[in-house]
């Protein structure tokens, strides 16, 4: 990874990819030890409700009286691996089906190809909507309904590297020397394809935990009373007048998903132009 | 009846042809199958994920009454078997008939007539002030490369894409609503106003052609917020997009020769750079705004805009078919009809395109 990122345009000398990890640190750091830097039991509920943020509530307190502060720090457990969990996913489900449509090109790939562009004249959120809420209001049903709908970006990727990387001698040749279609695709194409996956992915990460959050947001994912940031900005929102009910968890949403940005963008300037090329169309 | 020859030869003809019009004509064809094809991926992924209609739309007494379920499922035609319900819906969606929503239990067509234009107004106004700003940013950033103003924009738009939108909406509120009151709150007039008589559904615009300037101004005032926070979104995405395309277009020869005739840096970057930059962002523009459209769910949610968002959400948890089909053709509609124009725009103004295809 380090020759083909280069040394000249490491990651580590872009000052905004540095912000970036030390987010992304600290939210893992956040998630593992939870239960050591929180004050409060994020469910623990007494009668008292709504105090504002002070010495004894950092962030505050919601309706039924939970520590905002803990609660936040809870949340990293839930939108970070899943959030994650859902771009390896899709990226998965894209590269199997954008690898077969590349590799075999023909109808396999006129259908596919076609098939991707209706994905992408969909709206994702109502497809996504309409999967999480048939699958039932859970977050691991909403991890299934927008990778459902997020796969394409990924399958037009691969099937552009691969159509690329198919001009080049050493796949004729290892096809001439009697390589299955499988072996072609998986020995000789996949080092060709990790490099910009994994950089579509980071710069996916972002946007998955949003439309995660939004769905959760909306009650089609992460149910109460867990410690969801999306669904906690839902009780902000029903009691907009307490600013702190709502304000921190989105703060929580947009120092990750920035973060995920500013490292993303600095992988993709990072990678050769041809491939950020790629990238970009 | 006989077959037309010389009908079918020019139809292959024009499907064959490389020229202006047989392109326009392939786009188009392909684009009404993209829609059939659409409505073939939600029926078979709604199919095949498991959930009830019936359950999410009839109270739980009426659930438990056989004879209820059965009226219900005759009515919008869920007793037939799937294949059978999805060549009535295509044999219905080809003379533009969408069906009866379960949800509202009203023709959908109706339906989106009323919560479409709610929508188009609020993304309308967000895509124009953000192509605006987005122009004006992303150049400075671009002309200002690597310097402070470039840093700055470049975070701040990338802050732009990353704001949870239900989020901004909601502080967007509680400051512009609850402190600070220069928002009159949610919804799109004051409760109990008379809406304009209905002309586009846009309400600032009927209200114009009724010649209605109080309605006009408090129509504005309502959708002015919803607006602007759907517009951020865009902003970002524009910005970055300006900037990438005006260097690209900074590293041309003409542009060095340009300068080198000692032309202002002013005009230079007007007439040789954004002209030819426009294209390509109106271009993302037009992608962007059927995107608005769709992010207008989380943020018509927070204002209580009584839009396509709302229309669409109620349609998903009700696991109302027609509906969800609904909204999702007027937004792949728009989605389909934008890239086409873009598609027809760059084939009028770039010859070297013509000319490859040939």
């Amino acid at each position: 990874m380090a020759s083909r990122f280069g040394n000249s345009n490491s990651i580590w000398r872009q000052p905004l990819a540095v912000v970036g990890i030390v987010i992304i640190s600290f939210w893992v750091f956040a998630a593992i030890f939870a239960p050591l830097i929180s004050p409060y039991d994020p469910l623990a509920q007494d009668s008292d409700k709504f105090l504002t943020p002070g010495a004894l509530h950092w962030m505050g307190t919601d309706e039924l009286n939970r520590d905002i502060f803990s609660r936040v720090i809870y949340g990293a457990r839930i939108s970070l691996p899943y959030s994650i969990l859902l771009v390896v996913l899709s990226a998965l489900l894209g590269s199997i089906i954008g690898g077969i449509s590349g590799y075999f090109g023909g109808r396999i790939d006129a259908i596919i190809m076609r098939l991707t562009d209706m994905f992408f004249a969909f709206p994702a959120i109502v497809l996504a909507m309409a999967v999480a809420a048939a699958l039932g209001p859970e977050i691991r049903n909403a991890v299934i309904a927008i990778t459902i709908v997020s796969w394409p970006v990924y399958a037009r990727l691969v099937r552009g590297l691969i159509l690329n990387a198919k001009q080049n001698d050493y796949v004729t040749a290892s096809s001439l020397l009697g390589s299955s279609s499988l072996r072609t695709l998986v020995v000789d194409l996949r080092p060709n394809l990790a490099g910009p996956v994994f950089v579509l992915a980071s710069l996916e990460v972002g946007n998955a935990l949003l439309l995660l959050s939004g769905l959760s947001f909306l009650g089609l994912g992460a149910q109460p009373p867990a410690a969801e940031w999306g669904s906690m900005v839902s009780m902000g929102a029903v009691n907009f007048d307490r600013w702190w009910v709502g304000l921190f968890p989105g703060l929580a949403i947009l120092s990750a998903v920035l973060a995920f940005n500013f490292i993303g963008d600095a992988l993709r300037d990072a990678l050769d132009p041809r491939t950020a090329k790629a990238l970009r169309d | 009846m006989k077959p037309v020859p010389a009908k079918v030869s020019v139809f292959r003809k024009i499907l064959r042809g490389t020229g202006f019009f047989p392109f326009i004509v392939k786009r188009v064809l392909t684009s009404i199958l993209l829609i059939f094809g659409m409505t073939f991926i939600a029926f078979s992924i709604t199919q095949l994920v498991p959930g009830d209609p019936v359950a999410a739309n009839l109270g739980q007494s009426a659930y438990s009454d056989p004879e209820i379920v059965a009226a219900f499922e005759k009515e919008f035609g869920l007793d037939q078997p799937v294949p059978v319900q999805y060549l009535r819906y295509i044999q219905k969606l080809s003379q533009g008939n969408l069906g009866i929503s379960l949800s509202s239990k009203r023709p959908v067509n109706e339906d989106l007539k009323e919560y479409f234009p709610a929508t188009l107004e609020i993304a309308l106004i967000a895509v124009v002030i953000a192509m605006i700003l987005g122009l004006v940013l992303g150049t400075l950033s671009a002309v200002t490369r690597d310097r402070l103003p470039d840093q700055i924009i470049r975070v701040v738009s990338l802050t732009g894409v990353s704001m949870p939108t239900f989020w901004t909406a909601l502080v967007f509120f509680y400051v512009f609503f609850f402190l600070l009151g220069w928002s009159p709150g949610t919804g799109r007039l004051d409760p109990g106003a008379e809406p304009p008589p209905q002309v586009t559904g846009m309400f600032t615009i009927d209200a114009l052609i009724n010649g209605d300037f109080a309605t006009f101004r408090q129509a504005f005032s309502y959708l002015l917020l919803p607006a602007i926070v759907l517009a951020i979104y865009a902003l970002g995405v524009l910005t970055r997009f300006t900037r990438a395309s005006v260097l690209e277009i900074l590293g041309n020869d003409y542009v060095r020769t340009a300068r080198a005739k000692g032309l202002p840096e002013f005009t230079v970057i007007r007439r040789h750079v954004l002209r030819p930059a426009l294209l390509a962002i109106i271009t993302v523009a037009g992608v962007s705004f059927a995107s608005l459209m769709a992010g207008s769910v989380l943020v018509e949610n927070v204002f209580s805009w009584p839009g396509l968002g709302q229309y669409a959400y109620r349609a998903a948890v009700g696991l109302d078919l027609p509906g969800i089909m609904g909204v999702s053709m007027v937004v792949a509609t728009v989605y389909i009809t934008m890239n086409l124009i873009v598609d027809i725009l760059y084939r009028v103004i770039d010859p070297q395109l013509r000319k490859a295809e040939q």
